[in-house]
Order: structure tokens, then sequence, then C-alpha cells
């Protein structure tokens, strides 16, 4: 309980400076509802907030779940071979120079208006970070190691799954953190582009009725679905971290 | 694993274009202990990395080669200055790393021997944060006993250890690598007096050869020769450059 007092202050404080800026401003509820407005039509929509939620989360889940084995297997293959990494690599630095939302529209044309373009939005928008920092950490094994190593006549697989893996598993962890906040940024792109259900569908449908409390409950609702994600990839990962490291690595 | 090879290291290192020591003639007979001592920074472990074929930050002039003129490394096991032991693995994980990076089966009652002589049979499930820095360092050395080679070339396995442990470290040691081709690196004149069938004392002007008592090691720390001889050897290393 002690671990979420602060999120939950930090909640509290920022539903606090909205009302705030709305007694401030005197928006009108057309333009910024209140907290309690968006509260009350949260409640009322809940089931369809929640069908739409359950889809965004699907696409969600099921793209991190790829995107983080896709990653992971480049980044190993890239330790593997140095030459290729140092051919690859540059070329998925230069991919990440073209902003995935403008390729949303072109996924959306190949994948189709159903889940499968906003899971490959979701893939492409994680890939990079879980291979950058995945291959980062099975290439920072100390020399010495991999010297031993050597002189033990080790197999480089055997290397690979009993040193570099185990070395960089904190590494991976810590890309498959990022990686379940920028999940959802993907697939509500792609939603947004095209798509009939979804959190992302949702909210556009909610604004172009100028239904904005649902607007604002909807992102409400994405927002508590990302936090959540996080906290659980944070939680697995914390314990994965516990267990093949007892103590920080010398 | 045929018999161990004698071993010699002959020429210059440079680091940066300057010299860390020229004119080295090492030799490490077949079968012997030899100790490598000389001031910190003057390149032993560097000369053991030159044995092994490791990769070192300078540039070395000069050969390397086994009186049979075989290659060295695939024939040597190496205990490093540090202890190198995995952190997510226990200890006896550790020292049968050896054998699990061959991908062969490793021999778990042979390391759980190896194990209980080096005093650590509590430990062998706990992994290397709880253990403190001189059982970190015997089970380095448990590890490298395990490698079972012709030659070993050890750097400074029994620095870490209290008087009592090292000197049963170093019994264990001499006792398991018997007739193997020892290269052992050490600061400690009476280490070196006790264990050493030649000591080898390394200078930036290449090795200078020093005589040990004509008896066998292990030799006993009470012999007045053995004392004679260390005595001797300190005061010769304080004068050393
Ligand atoms: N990675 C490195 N990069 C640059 N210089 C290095 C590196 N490692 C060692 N050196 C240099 O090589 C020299 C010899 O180092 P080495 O480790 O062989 O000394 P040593 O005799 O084993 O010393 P010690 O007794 O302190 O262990 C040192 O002066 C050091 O400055
Ligand atoms: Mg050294």
């Amino acid at each position: 309980m002690n671990r979420l007092r602060y999120p939950l202050f930090a909640a509290l404080l920022g539903i606090g400076v909205w009302q705030i800026v709305i007694w401030a401003t005197n928006a009108p509820h057309f333009i910024l509802p209140s907290p309690w407005r968006v509260a009350n039509t949260g409640y009322e929509y809940r089931s369809l907030i929640a069908q739409h939620a359950l889809i965004t989360a699907t696409e969600v889940v099921v793209g991190l779940l790829i995107g983080a084995i896709l990653g992971a297997i480049t980044a190993v293959q890239l330790a593997a071979a140095p030459r290729v990494a140092n051919l690859i690599l540059p070329i998925l630095v230069f991919t990440q120079a073209v902003p995935v939302f403008a390729l949303a529209p072109i996924l959306t044309l190949w994948f189709g208006y159903g889940m499968a373009s906003k899971i490959v939005m979701a893939v492409l928008i994680i890939y990079f970070p879980v291979t950058s920092s995945f291959y980062d950490g099975l290439t920072r094994v100390t020399p010495a190691l991999l010297d031993l190593a050597k002189t033990m006549g080790a197999l480089d697989r055997q290397v690979m799954l009993r040193v570099k893996i185990p070395h960089a598993l904190p590494s991976l962890g810590s890309g498959l953190k990022l990686a379940a906040v920028y999940a959802p940024i993907g697939a509500v792109i792609g939603e947004w582009v095209g798509s009939s259900q979804g959190l992302g569908y949702l909210m556009l449908l909610a604004n172009g009725r100028a239904k904005i409390d649902l607007m604002f409950a909807s992102l409400i609702a994405l927002a508590v679905l990302t936090v959540t994600l996080h906290l659980l990839v944070s939680a697995l990962v914390n314990r994965m971290n516990r267990m093949s490291h007892a103590t920080p690595s010398a | 694993m045929t018999d161990a090879p004698g071993i010699t290291l002959q020429g210059d290192y440079l680091i940066e274009q300057k010299p860390l020591f020229t004119g080295v003639d090492l030799t490490v007979p077949a079968g012997q202990w030899t100790c490598l001592l000389g001031r910190s920074g003057v390149g032993k472990s560097t000369i053991l990395r030159l044995l092994l074929g490791l990769d070192t930050s300078g540039q070395f002039n000069g050969q390397v080669r086994a009186n049979d003129d075989r290659a060295i490394g695939p024939r040597a096991s190496y205990m490093a200055q540090s202890d190198l032991l995995l952190p997510w693995l226990n200890l006896r994980e550790n020292v049968v790393l050896g054998a699990r990076l061959r991908h062969e089966k490793p021999d778990l009652s042979k390391a759980d021997t190896m194990i209980a002589r080096v005093g650590l049979s509590a430990y062998a499930t706990k992994k290397p944060g709880a253990l403190s820095g001189g059982m970190r360092q015997r089970a380095a050395l448990a590890r490298t006993l395990m490698e079972d080679r012709p030659i070993a070339l050890l750097d400074e396995p029994f620095s870490a250890l209290d008087a009592g442990t090292r000197a049963d470290m170093q019994d264990l040691a001499a006792e398991v690598l018997q007739g193997k081709t020892v290269l052992l690196v050490t600061h400690d004149p009476a280490e070196a007096c006790r264990l050493g069938h030649q000591i080898a004392l390394l200078t930036p002007a290449g090795i200078a050869p020093w005589e040990l008592p004509d008896t066998a090691p292990i030799r006993s720390a009470d012999d007045p020769q053995t004392l004679q001889a260390q005595a001797a050897l300190l005061s010769y290393l304080r004068a050393v450059p």
C-alpha cells in the first residue's frame, strides 16, 4: 500500500489542478468538463468504455509480446554477429527517423481496419527500444569475463546463453518497461487512423458528436490502461532481476 | 592431455610507443612451479595474457612458445587477478562454469569435493554476492582447479586470504597442480620461497633470476634456508627499480 501512496497523491493533485483551472478560467463544460462530470459520464458509459478498452488492451498486449520477442531475437542475433551488427544498427537507427505516425495510413491499407494494423503499429513502435537496450546489455559484458570464457575453451553459443543473456536481462527489463508505455501510443494512433473499435476510436467518435465528457472519460481509461500495464511489466521485470541477480553485478 | 610442456616468452612490450619492459626472457620449465614477482604495474598480468594469447592494450614484439611447439592457450587454465564469478550463478554453478561453457556434462561430485577443499561447502548454493572477498577468491581457485589442464597460469591467487587459509590453499593448489607447468604471479616473498621451483623477477629491463634453496617445494616455513632466502628476496625487491 505504501508504494501506492505517492501515485495516489499525484493523481489527487492532478484532479485538484484540473478543477482549479475550471474555476479560474470559467471554461464551459463542452470545452473542459469538470472531473465530476467526467467521472459521472465514465460511470454511465462504463460498459461501452470497458468494451473498447478491452480491444485496445488486447492490441497493446499482443503488440508488446510480439515486439518484445522480435526485439529480443534481433538483439541476440546482432550481438552474435558483430560485423552484421555494424551494418544493421545504422539502418535501424535510420528507420527511427521515420515517424511511425506517418506509417499508420499505410499500415491500415496493408493490414486492414481490424486489430492487426494496430498490433503492427505497437510492434513497430517498441521494436527499436527493446532491441537497442537488450543489445547494449549483451555487448557490455566485462571483457575480462569473455577472456576467461575463451581460456576455458567456451563455445560462442554457450557464452551467449550463459553469460551474455543473463548479464543483459536487466537491460532488456528497462527496454520492456519503456515498451509498456510506448505500445499503447502505437495502438491508439492506429485506431485514430482507421478503425471501428478501441479507445482511440471511441475518443474520435465522442469528439465528433461533441460528447467531450465521454472523450475525457475514454482518455482517462487509456491512461489507466497504460499505467496498469507499466506497473505490471515493472513488477515482472523487478522480479526477474531479483531472481537472476541476487546482488547488483560487480 | 599429454605431459606438461615448458614455456618461454622473449621480447619487448610497448604501451603507446613507450616500453613497459624490454629484453624479457622468461622460461617456465615443464612440470614445475615458477613464481613471477615484480613491482605493481611492471607487467606481470600482461605476461600471463600474452602467454594465453589474449588481447592486450599494448604491442608485443617477440615470441611465446611451448617447447613442444603446440599452442599454449587451449592447454592452460587461467586464474585472473579478479574473481570473475557470475553474480547470477550460485557457487557450485560458478565452479563448473568451464564445463558448462564447453557444453560438456559437468562433474558435480568433483566440484563438490573441490568446494569442500577450499572450505566453502556451507556456501555451495549461495551466490557470490553473499560471499566475502577471500571466499570469492577461493571459489575462483576451485573453478580454476576444476579445469585440470597441463598448464596453470595463476595471477595472485591467494592475495585476499589470511595467513592460515593462504597456507591451506597453497597446499591444495600444489597438490592438485602436481606435475603441471605452473606460473604463479605473487607479491609475497614468503609465498614465492615456499612454492617456487624457481623465481623470476620482472623488471622494466628484463627478467632477473633469483636463487632458491636447493630443496624441493613445498618448503617448510620454519626452514632456516627458506627464511633466509625470503629475507634476502624482500630486501632485493625493495632495491629493484
Ligand atoms: N587496459 C589497459 N589499458 C591501458 N593500459 C593498461 C591496461 N591494462 C594494463 N595497462 C598498463 O599495463 C601496465 C602493466 O599492467 P599489468 O596489469 O600487467 O601490471 P601488473 O604487473 O600485473 O601489476 P599488479 O601487480 O598491480 O597487478 C600497467 O602499467 C598499466 O598501466
Ligand atoms: Mg597484475
